[in-house]
């Protein structure tokens, strides 16, 4: 190693050495590295997390769709909702070749004795499968009979193994909202930090579960567009044929990535992993500062030695810089270890869609080093007491 | 070129401001002839150290000229006295050798001051000069496993290995046996002869007096007493 790393840095590892000198200070300067680390994977996985829940039930339509929302809706989920007049209105668009409502309601499920869910309901019309993903055409089709539902394999709080087998032919009934539905089928979506499940079910069904709710008022519009069309200049020309600040229209990729914008930076939970990362980095700064500065103080007379030798300032840079690169080079691994187990335990407990990206991976080891590299810009101010005139 | 590697002129030296302040140097007129070895000798108190930091740049010139190698020192640049060190080597009371380093990586760091070299050669003339002084069975130990004397013979390995112009040292053989005391200093005798080599020691060791081509005294800050041996 002491070879490799003189040949790379064309002199002795100085940094290297005094670190492995002391293995205890050493052990505990990686685990305060790796914990530092883990603290922002903790966070970047929650936030990442939330993201993808938020993203998750836009990808049940078609991508090249117009998405139709009410005004004031910036959440896929919101309450409000659009009078279905407007689907009509946006039918005299050239380019439009066709619509469909959806309507969304939120509803408490009490699945066993002290277990309870916040299930969100899609109400669909059976017939619009051409809106929807391609994997729901066959299962859309079935909700066509009365109170029926697909159910989320991956609802929170509830066994959902006994829905497994749900077929059209063989329905698994449960009750909610004291209706008596039958699950013939089965989706995988996830509630997210929103919610702790996805039903789908027809509108008519939707109806009956929500009586005060009125096909005239759906929560959104999908629109689909001739083949070719320009979505982006279709929702331009669309939105003018609306009175102002009505109704908001973009392609779905797009209010996909709007939501998700939104839910980062301006809802508290998005704004509490920001802050979240930052602790973990300036964690991370001080446990690497408190060891590098309390190495440059037990070095202090060797350093005035080289400096009586005649080493320049850029040569103690090297070391605490070496120093700093060897912590967050290998402090990195143990926390990526944790966080992947901390990640695998939190999606097998709460279903959250949370995993380790090789974007997310990469950045944190780019961010680690650049936290031990400012740690040790602030060590070296330590390095002034090394004084060579006091060593004779 | 002149013959003297030193030549200090009208020194004045003083510590701390104000009421505080207080004259280490008076007027100190002295040149060190090349190859030569000269000893500073003088009751604790009486300016040598500082002297010779002077001398090494490792202090900042404040009243009167030291040309050094042909340098002046006075209003010199700290970079230009950074690289002037380059080409002195110090031996200090304590060795100063770096724990985490073996013997040998301690002795190449005085190599490696002069920037980028090839390892191996790096190596060999560590190991030579370290078997010279008779640790040629310790090049792998660190400090920490070696004696008193020994460490400062690595120190002095350190001093040495990049042949410098001028090495100055402050009590060298304190922490040496009487054999290796008298062959440390030898050793730099033979520097002088063999390579111009030239020495500045403060010692009180009445040993190896008989070794120097010059003995200074100074009292007070002052020189009192300017021996030439031929
Ligand atoms: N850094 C300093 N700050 C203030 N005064 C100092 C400093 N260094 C030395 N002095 C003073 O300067 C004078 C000369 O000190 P110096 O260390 O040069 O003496 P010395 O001859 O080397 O003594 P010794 O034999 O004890 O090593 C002393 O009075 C000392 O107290
Ligand atoms: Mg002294």
């Amino acid at each position: 190693m002491t070879t490799f790393l003189t040949r790379l840095l064309g002199r002795l590892p100085i940094g290297y050495l005094q670190l492995t000198h002391h293995p205890g200070r050493l052990l505990a300067a990686l685990a305060g590295v790796a914990f530092a680390n883990v603290l922002v994977f903790v966070q970047l996985g929650l936030a990442g997390s939330m993201a993808e829940s938020v993203a998750i039930p836009y990808r049940l339509f078609q991508p090249d769709l117009l998405i139709l929302s009410p005004a004031e809706s910036e959440a896929l989920s919101d309450a409000a909702t659009l009078p279905r007049q407007r689907l009509f209105q946006a039918l005299v668009h050239p380019d439009v070749t066709g619509g469909t409502p959806i309507y969304m309601g939120r509803s408490t499920w009490i699945s066993g004795h002290d277990a309870s869910s916040s299930i969100q309901f899609f109400g669909i019309a059976p017939d619009a499968t051409a809106f929807f993903h391609d994997a729901l055409a066959a299962p859309l089709t079935s909700l066509s009979l009365s109170d029926t539902a697909l159910v989320d394999t991956l609802t929170r709080f509830v066994d959902m193994r006994s829905f497994a087998a749900a077929q059209p032919e063989a329905p698994v009934p449960f009750e909610i909202q004291s209706r008596q539905l039958g699950a013939i089928g089965t989706v995988s979506i996830g509630g997210g930090f929103g919610g702790d499940g996805v039903f789908l079910v027809s509108d008519q069904t939707f109806f009956h579960l929500f009586p005060q709710r009125s096909s005239a008022t759906p929560s959104h519009i999908l629109l689909a567009l001739a083949p070719g069309a320009d979505a982006g200049r279709a929702a331009a020309e669309l939105v003018q044929l609306y009175p102002p600040d009505t109704v908001r229209i973009r392609p779905v990729s797009e209010a996909m990535e709007q939501e998700v914008r939104y839910q980062m930076t301006e809802r508290p939970t998005g704004l509490i992993f920001a802050f979240g990362v930052a602790i973990g980095i300036v964690v991370g700064i001080v446990i690497a500062y408190q060891v590098l500065s309390a190495d440059v103080a037990d070095h202090i007379r060797e350093y005035a030695t080289f400096k009586a030798m005649g080493f320049r300032q850029g040569f103690f840079i090297g070391i605490i810089l070496e120093e700093a690169i060897i912590l967050a080079a290998i402090g990195f691994w143990p926390g990526l270890l944790f966080s992947q187990l901390f990640y695998e335990s939190l999606a097998y407990l709460t279903n959250i869609p949370i995993f380790m990206t090789t974007e997310r991976a990469v950045a944190v080891f780019i961010g680690t080093i650049i936290a031990c590299a400012v740690s040790g810009m602030l060590a070296m101010r330590k390095l002034a007491a090394a004084e060579p005139a006091d060593l004779f | 070129m002149t013959d003297a590697a030193i030549d200090v002129r009208g020194l004045d030296h003083f510590f701390g401001e104000g009421e505080a302040r207080k004259q280490a140097l008076f007027d100190v007129n002295l040149s060190v002839r090349r190859g030569s070895l000269t000893i500073l000798m003088g009751p604790s108190g009486s300016g040598k150290t500082t002297l010779l930091t002077l001398m090494g740049c490792l202090r900042e010139v404040h009243g009167g000229s030291i040309r050094l190698l042909e340098r002046e020192l006075f209003q010199s640049e700290e970079v230009t006295r950074i690289d002037m060190r380059r080409r002195l080597g110090f031996i200090f009371q304590a060795h100063n050798l770096h724990a985490s380093l073996t013997a040998r990586q301690n002795v190449i760091m005085g190599l490696q001051v002069h920037g980028r070299g090839v390892p191996k050669r790096h190596a060999a003339a560590a190991d030579h000069l370290l078997d010279m002084l008779g640790l040629g069975e310790r090049l792998e130990y660190l400090p920490g496993n070696l004696s008193g004397g020994q460490k400062q013979r690595v120190a002095i390995a350190r001093a040495l290995v990049s042949n410098p112009d001028i090495i100055f040292a402050d009590e060298p053989t304190a922490a040496l046996d009487k054999i290796s005391g008298m062959a440390a200093v030898q050793l730099f005798r033979d520097l002088g002869r063999t390579r111009g080599t030239t020495t500045v020691m403060v010692t009180h060791d009445p040993r190896i007096l008989d070794l120097a081509d010059r003995i200074v005294t100074l009292e007070d800050g002052r020189i009192v007493q300017d021996n030439v041996r031929t």
